[in-house]
């Protein structure tokens, strides 16, 4: 279904953000739509790249995939699993995604906090969990972990979610407020958040498969310094910034 | 000649631009989709639960607003005590707090990390996650357009009515209930009104303060905002009701209340 009114708003409002000033300089300006557990890393790899002045819109990547395929068209779209870009390339709005990345969930408690030592509390009662909201990866990934608990566990866990949330910021931000007592977050997410926040491992066989994949977006302006963007992830000054800000080379590779 | 002339042509225009960038979009939700399919997305337990816990929350609110509001603005507006003008900035503060500093700011105040953190955890208050915590961020972020229309009308009103009350024996109390209330009632609706839409439309320090869970803390502009990336079609259709419910109180006070009802005592004040 076309929906040009909203599109050409939601365009409007992007460009705005823009606000192509000639002055900037020649270097192109690369508008990369980013999943929120990506923010450091990003940032980090943004300020050393070269090609182009790297500008990001971070949000839960389910956020950001809508907003393409209402007719937004950042240059680059990378999300925190790979459901979404192959989504929306079957859907012909990108290109070809990438897997540039890998990550681990883990549970997250606030850092000083003794009521969570593992998988088996986050069920008890009066346990307060803020977990990702259903179609933000961070989201699926927990209910991965869970669904494949004892079916009674499992419920047990569910039962306890207080807040449901839009990224991994909000749940970053519940827990370092003491809000809530566990959650499900990125180890990545842990590490960002300097000490606030506790990991505490997955058993292996609970762990979830967390791939990253990266796509420049069909009829982006910037295409060619997408695609040097996406190059340096792979190997280079990005892959360094990812590994630096915790990030596993993407399964496989 | 032609500068008396572009003038006029200059006023027109620039209103015709605003109600235009004013209404398009509010148009465009009703427009996106079409009727039948705004009506049978929100046939889902999910999108009335939404609704229906909006209402609630705004209500009770509402209520807290105007019981605890209106001799408060009573008394801003007919004493001048040191302070007074502190008092009254700090009564608007609200106002210009943006609203995820707000909800940062309640969690600094009365999480469970907070100032009264503490003091609420062993009054066995939880407002975190809870359909409680909504309302307390609705009433921080609404009081501010109550109290300030209710002050207005309270300052407006004719001072020899009030002595003539006074001059007949009536306690203040009763020149108050008796008085003053019903005499600024258009306004202090209209003021209840613009509090009532505000709260409506509350999202951010009801996401960060309260959390968003259905049928808990999940209101409606949180169940849109949800909805967004999952199902366009329902979050217009969960849009289009808060527009109308919006359109409509704001439209039901004008009637009810005269023209003058909201811009005059605003101006006023």
């Amino acid at each position: 279904m076309k929906r040009p009114l909203v599109a050409a708003a939601l365009a409007a409002l992007v460009a705005g953000c823009g606000g192509d000033d000639p002055r900037a300089g020649d270097r192109p300006r690369l508008t990369v739509s980013a999943a929120t557990s990506l923010t450091t890393a990003f940032e980090s790899y943004g300020s050393r790249f070269a090609p182009a002045t790297a500008r990001f819109n971070f949000a839960g990547s389910d956020e950001l995939a809508a907003q393409i395929r209402q007719g937004v068209k950042p240059d680059l779209y990378a999300a925190a699993n790979t459901k979404l870009p192959d989504q929306l390339f079957e859907e012909g709005l990108v290109e070809e995604p990438v897997r540039f990345a890998g990550n681990r969930l883990v549970i997250a408690v606030p850092a000083g906090a003794q009521k969570i030592s593992g998988l088996a509390d986050l069920g008890r009662d009066g346990v307060q969990l803020a977990i990702g909201a259903e179609g933000v990866p961070v989201g699926d990934y927990a209910r991965e972990v869970v669904g494949r608990l004892p079916p009674a566990r499992g419920r047990a866990v569910l039962a306890n979610v207080r807040s449901e949330e839009p990224d991994v910021g909000g749940v970053v931000g519940k827990l370092t407020q003491g809000a809530a007592d566990a959650g499900f977050l990125y180890v990545t997410d842990v590490k960002a958040a300097e000490g606030q926040v506790k990991a505490i491992e997955l058993p292996r066989d609970l762990q979830p498969s967390v791939e990253y994949g990266v796509a420049v977006v069909k009829g982006a302006e910037e295409a060619p310094a997408a695609r040097e963007f996406v190059e340096g992830l792979l190997d280079g000054v990005g892959r360094e910034a990812m590994r630096d800000a915790g990030f596993e080379p993407p399964p496989g590779r | 000649m032609t500068a008396r002339r572009l003038f006029p042509i200059a006023l027109v225009a620039s209103l015709g631009v605003a109600l235009l960038f004013l209404t398009l979009p509010l148009l465009a939700i009703f427009l996106e989709s079409s009727p039948a399919e705004l009506l049978a997305s929100l046939d889902e337990p999910g999108a009335l639960d939404a609704l229906g816990l909006s209402l609630k929350t705004t209500g009770v609110a509402l209520a807290v607003i105007v019981a605890l509001g209106t001799p408060a603005a009573w008394l801003l507006a007919t004493r001048r005590f040191r302070g007074h003008a502190l008092a009254v900035t700090l009564v608007e503060l609200p106002l210009v707090v943006p609203p995820a500093v707000a909800g940062i700011g309640l969690l600094a105040a009365v999480g469970p990390q907070g100032l009264l953190g503490p003091a609420l955890e062993e009054a066995g208050l939880e407002l975190v996650f809870q359909t409680t915590g909504v309302v307390v961020a609705l009433i921080f972020v609404a009081s501010p357009f109550y109290v300030r229309q209710a002050q207005a009308t309270f300052a407006a009103l004719d001072p020899e009515l009030l002595a003539a009350s006074r001059t007949l024996g009536a306690s203040e109390a009763r020149t108050f209930a008796r008085v003053a209330v019903p005499n600024a009632l258009p306004g202090l609706v209209a003021g209840g009104a613009l509090a009532w839409g505000r709260a409506l439309g509350e999202f951010g320090a009801t996401l960060v303060f309260a959390g968003s869970l259905r049928g808990v803390t999940q209101t409606a502009p949180l169940a849109i905002y949800e909805r967004f990336s999952s199902d366009f079609t329902a979050a217009l259709a969960l849009s289009a009701v808060l527009v109308a419910a919006s359109g409509a109180i704001l439209l039901g006070v004008k009637l009810a209340m005269g023209p003058g009802a909201l811009g005059g005592a605003g101006a006023r004040g």
